[in-house]
């Protein structure tokens, strides 16, 4: 007991040694990858799984510690949260100001999304640990996870934006493994492709971004930048907002890109079509990965620079916010039409995460003003919890029925009780019904939109009506609608890869997929009652959260509509819903088909870009750059041929040759010597 | 005219070498070319005796070295025909644009 | 104009022009014949010069020996009487330009030097001043090479047996020749 205050006491005086230990975090997981990469296969063919949770826990609880100090020691001073730098590297310096640092930086956002990254990749590590058993690659599983797990926590904690943008592709690379993690699959080898390329499109303008912030602002350290280029009489803010490209100011073009880095990480429109692809990963990473902390990084991103964008680049804040509900908006709609559960919740999460997004968008600096700041983070951190419950539990139906498509399922809550429980928990809080914990958030949220942007408030509302139709239409079908389907009359037979994990077994699933559901759903339920304000806001200081009941009659009978509609049409089976469906025709097959955005990108891609600029640069390579080449190799053979045939054989010719050199070199040295 | 002296020799001698130089490299027959050395040989002889004639009459190396050309041509042209004949033999002809096997 | 001149302009005349016809003509016999005479010519040019031991050598060697080999060999390989074929324009041009470009050469540079002749005491090539040098040993002696040349006569006469021996037909041409047939 001692020794605990004395560490406590020396976290409080010197916060330097704490560098460590929360360098230690991500490093953990880390040597998880690195061991079961290399040595997995071989050697831990059973155990990978153990191993990795159980290095995961010990980061759990270290990023658990490091909150709690951060936020009950030593984080606030004179009532303000500060942004500590508990460990700073030099690694590569380009100029006097300019270097890339490896560090770690320590604010509320940050030390709040350690705890959320940490704690749901141990649910996740947790419930693989039944899922995915069985599996020949287990050990290379967890070995993905671990350096995910890895990337992801390095991102969080950055302390330089460079670093950050490091780790950001490490999160790509780590989505790619687990995306196509079946890679005898050609869906699945399509999917990653495509999630990786999209997204480092979206970094190309990521990186351009960069380069113009850290011009203007002469560093790549996070604390030093927005200091310069957020005080009212610093000399960078100046230049960087009086040089103007097409009448835009260099400033909100480096946020603008820096957005679209974001945009593409977060699946928003349009640079969405990844995320549903996305979903041929195994259920477990899909809980991890895309929805509750990679997608989340572009909020994060936003959220980090938030004093940039608010106080010198208010034009980009807007477009972050017109962005964010555009995306929710969209992605709400077409969740009413899709049949398989994870499209389902994959356009869910980028309906949230639009949410995420458009709260920001509306938020400003400081005090009162800054609500969305807060409430965006908040929805942030309920959105994981109940998200991640969301997907593992549809793990758990999915394992069950061997079928991803909702037509194989109904009748489901007698056979999986502990799954409906949770999963009606999770759909509760998404639909924003109190007391769960999304209600709190989403009524933040949409009080900030009210306050700030009418439009965007009426757009989210609709919005949330619409998130609580299609999560009860995607309930009622699963767990009620039809007696349970027989495995021999699935419409779509599952995969072989994850059918074979299991082992056939038709129970509900073990302990180790139960235990996270009920945490996470214990999480879902109780999380909103966290004084977010108190820990989380934009300027550091304390933004105390009130309850405006006349404010919350709205949304809360909005989404409780929903859920009526939902269960008239779908808790028994009738043909309602296929008569909506022909009513709305064009609007449905518009929906069905996610707005026929992809087609469109196929359609640039291929008639566009590849013919008229892929082809010619084809014809160019292989004619011109190939052809010089080749012309000289051609040239050497030609004029060898030429030379060889002065070894004629013949003796004349050679006597010939002989004596033009003698005479020629007589003359040389007769008359050319001096 | 001048009295004919040691550069009417030379010239003589220089004209019928090169004249043998032109047949060796214009004949085709394989013994017309040994014919034109012959001629080369010869007016290296020419030249040897006109130098020690006119230049070191008290020595007769030059004169020695006639002889031993002469009787080294000799060997050299009964040699040159038997490889003729050989050639003869395998090719069925002399003529010497046959004789390339030692192209590229 | 003494007699000696005119001789010796004759003499030339004789050597180059048959010089000049054995290079040039179609029918190869003749070419041995025009060959025979410059030779000839050479031989009395030697002559001319006084150096008659030589001449004498010249014509037993070069014309009765060589000349006759040569003859013997066109007929034991082609017909004497054939035109033989013509060398292209192109060579022929080339050659004699080649040969004319060393010509000019030559001749200049010798026109350009001075010789000088050295002032000692001259020695008459006699037979016996040839004979007692030809076969000394002491300084300015040539009993070496005498004795190495007819090594190499030697070495020739067999040679020559050994090249132009028939092929033993039992032994399927025990002589390995190359067996190329005319093209």
């Amino acid at each position: 007991m001692n020794t605990f205050l004395l560490q406590i006491r020396l976290l409080q005086v010197l916060p330097g040694n704490a560098g460590w230990m929360i360098a230690l975090i991500p490093l953990l997981p880390l040597a998880a990858f690195v061991l079961l990469g290399l040595f997995g296969r071989k050697y831990f063919k059973q155990s990978a799984g153990i191993i990795a949770t159980i290095l995961l826990l010990a980061s759990t609880l270290l990023a658990l510690y490091t909150a709690y100090g951060y936020f009950f020691e030593y984080g606030k001073m004179d009532g303000v949260y500060q942004k500590l730098v508990p460990l700073k590297y030099t690694w590569l310096q380009f100029s006097e100001g300019v270097s890339i640092d490896m560090g770690i930086l320590l604010d509320p956002i940050s030390a709040m999304m350690l705890v959320v990254v940490t704690f749901i990749s141990l649910m996740v590590h947790i419930y693989s640990l039944g899922y995915m058993k069985g599996d020949e690659r287990f050990a290379t599983y967890y070995a993905f996870l671990g350096l995910f797990t890895f990337s992801m926590l390095g991102l969080v904690i950055a302390s330089n934006i460079f670093q950050i943008y490091i780790f950001w592709e490490l999160v790509g690379v780590s989505s790619f493994l687990l995306i196509g993690y079946y890679y005898d699959k050609p869906s699945a080898v399509a999917a990653c492709k495509k999630a990786f390329i999209v997204t480092r499109f979206a970094d190309l303008g990521f990186l351009i971004g960069i380069l113009i912030l850290s011009f203007y602002s002469g560093t790549l350290d996070f604390n030093t930048l927005i200091q310069r280029l957020t005080s009212p009489e610093s000399s960078e803010l100046t230049a960087a907002l009086s040089s103007s490209f097409l009448g835009i100011s260099a400033l909100t073009w480096g946020m603008l890109l820096v957005f679209i880095g974001g945009a593409g990480k977060s699946a928003m429109f349009p640079l969405h079509i990844w995320l549903p692809d996305a979903m041929e990963g195994p259920t477990p990473v899909s809980a991890l990965i895309h929805a509750a902390t990679m997608v989340v990084a572009g909020v994060f991103l936003v959220a980090r620079l938030f004093p940039v964008f608010a106080l010198s680049a208010p034009d980009a804040l807007n477009i972050v916010g017109y962005v964010g509900a555009v995306s929710a908006l969209i992605a709400a709609v077409i969740a009413c039409t899709q049949t398989d559960i994870k499209r389902v919740l994959a356009f869910s999460t980028m309906s949230q995460i639009g949410f995420m997004m458009f709260a920001l968008g509306v938020s400003k600096y400081g005090g009162e003003e800054g609500l969305g700041y807060t409430a965006s983070m908040f929805h942030l951190f309920t959105h994981a919890m109940f998200k991640a419950l969301l997907f593992l539990g549809a793990g758990a139906v999915i394992h069950y029925v061997h079928s991803n498509d909702m037509k194989d399922m109904g009748g489901l809550r007698k056979l999986l009780p502990i799954t409906h429980i949770t999963f009606l928990i999770a759909c509760l809080a998404i639909a924003g019904v109190p007391p769960f914990a999304g209600f709190f958030s989403k009524e933040e949220i949409l009080l900030a939109a009210y306050n700030h942007n009418p439009a965007i408030y009426w757009v989210a509302l609709i919005t949330s009506g619409l998130t609580a139709f299609y999560m009860f239409r995607l309930y009622f079908s699963i767990f009620w609608n039809k007696a349970p389907a027989r495995l021999e009359n699935l419409s779509r037979p599952f995969g072989r890869a994850e059918g074979k994990a299991h082992g056939g077994q038709h129970g509900e699933g073990g302990v180790a997929m139960m235990l996270p559901l009920i945490l996470l759903a214990i999480g879902a339920a109780a999380a909103g009652f966290i004084p977010f304000g108190n820990f989380v806001s934009s300027d550091g200081k304390v933004l105390p959260s009130e309850f405006h009941l006349q404010f919350s009659i709205a949304p809360v009978a909005l989404g409780l509509s929903g859920i009526f509609f939902a269960m008239a049409i779908y808790k028994k089976q009738n043909v309602l819903p296929d008569k909506i469906a022909a009513s709305l025709s064009g609007l449905y097959k518009a929906a069905y088909h996610k707005f026929y955005i992809d087609e469109l990108y196929l359609f640039v891609t291929k008639k566009i870009l590849f013919n008229l600029i892929g082809r010619p640069a084809a014809w160019f390579d292989k004619n011109v750059v190939d052809g010089l080449v080749n012309a000289t190799g051609t040239g050497t053979q030609t004029i060898s041929e030429k030379i060889k045939s002065m070894q004629s054989g013949k003796v004349q010719q050679y006597g010939i040759y002989f004596l033009a050199a003698v005479i020629g070199l007589a003359v040389l040295f007769v008359y050319g010597w001096k | 005219m001048l009295a004919p002296g040691l550069y009417h020799i030379l010239f003589i001698s220089t004209a019928l070498f090169f004249i043998g130089v032109y047949g060796f490299f214009t004949r085709r027959n394989l013994i017309t070319i040994l014919m034109s050395v012959e001629l080369i040989l010869n007016s290296v002889n020419l030249n040897f005796i006109a130098f020690n004639k006119y230049l070191w009459p008290d020595k007769l190396d030059g004169l020695f070295f006639t002889i031993f050309i002469i009787a080294i041509a000799a060997a050299e042209a009964a040699v040159a025909i038997a490889i003729i004949i050989n050639l003869y033999r395998s090719h069925h002809s002399i003529d010497v644009e046959n004789a390339e096997e030692m192209k590229y | 104009m003494s007699g000696s001149t005119i001789v010796f302009f004759m003499l030339a005349t004789l050597t180059l022009i048959s010089a000049v016809l054995a290079v040039t003509t179609r029918q190869i016999f003749r070419a041995a014949i025009f060959l025979l005479f410059s030779l000839i010519g050479i031989a009395g040019l030697y002559f001319w010069m006084q150096y008659e031991f030589i001449a004498a050598v010249q014509i037993v060697v070069y014309v009765g020996g060589i000349t006759v080999l040569i003859i013997f060999s066109i007929f034991l390989t082609q017909q004497a009487g054939e035109k033989m074929p013509k060398q292209q324009i192109g060579r022929q041009m080339f050659s004699a330009l080649a040969a004319f470009c060393g010509f000019a050469l030559i001749m200049l540079q010798l026109y350009k030097h001075s010789f000088t002749a050295t002032t000692e005491p001259a020695i008459e090539p006699t037979v016996v001043n040839i004979g007692n040098q030809m076969l000394g040993v002491e300084q300015g002696g040539y009993a070496l090479p005498f004795e190495v040349v007819s090594i190499l006569l030697l070495a020739a006469l067999i040679g020559c047996i050994v090249i132009a021996a028939s092929p033993n037909p039992s032994n399927g041409g025990a002589l390995e020749k190359p067996q190329i047939l005319k093209k």
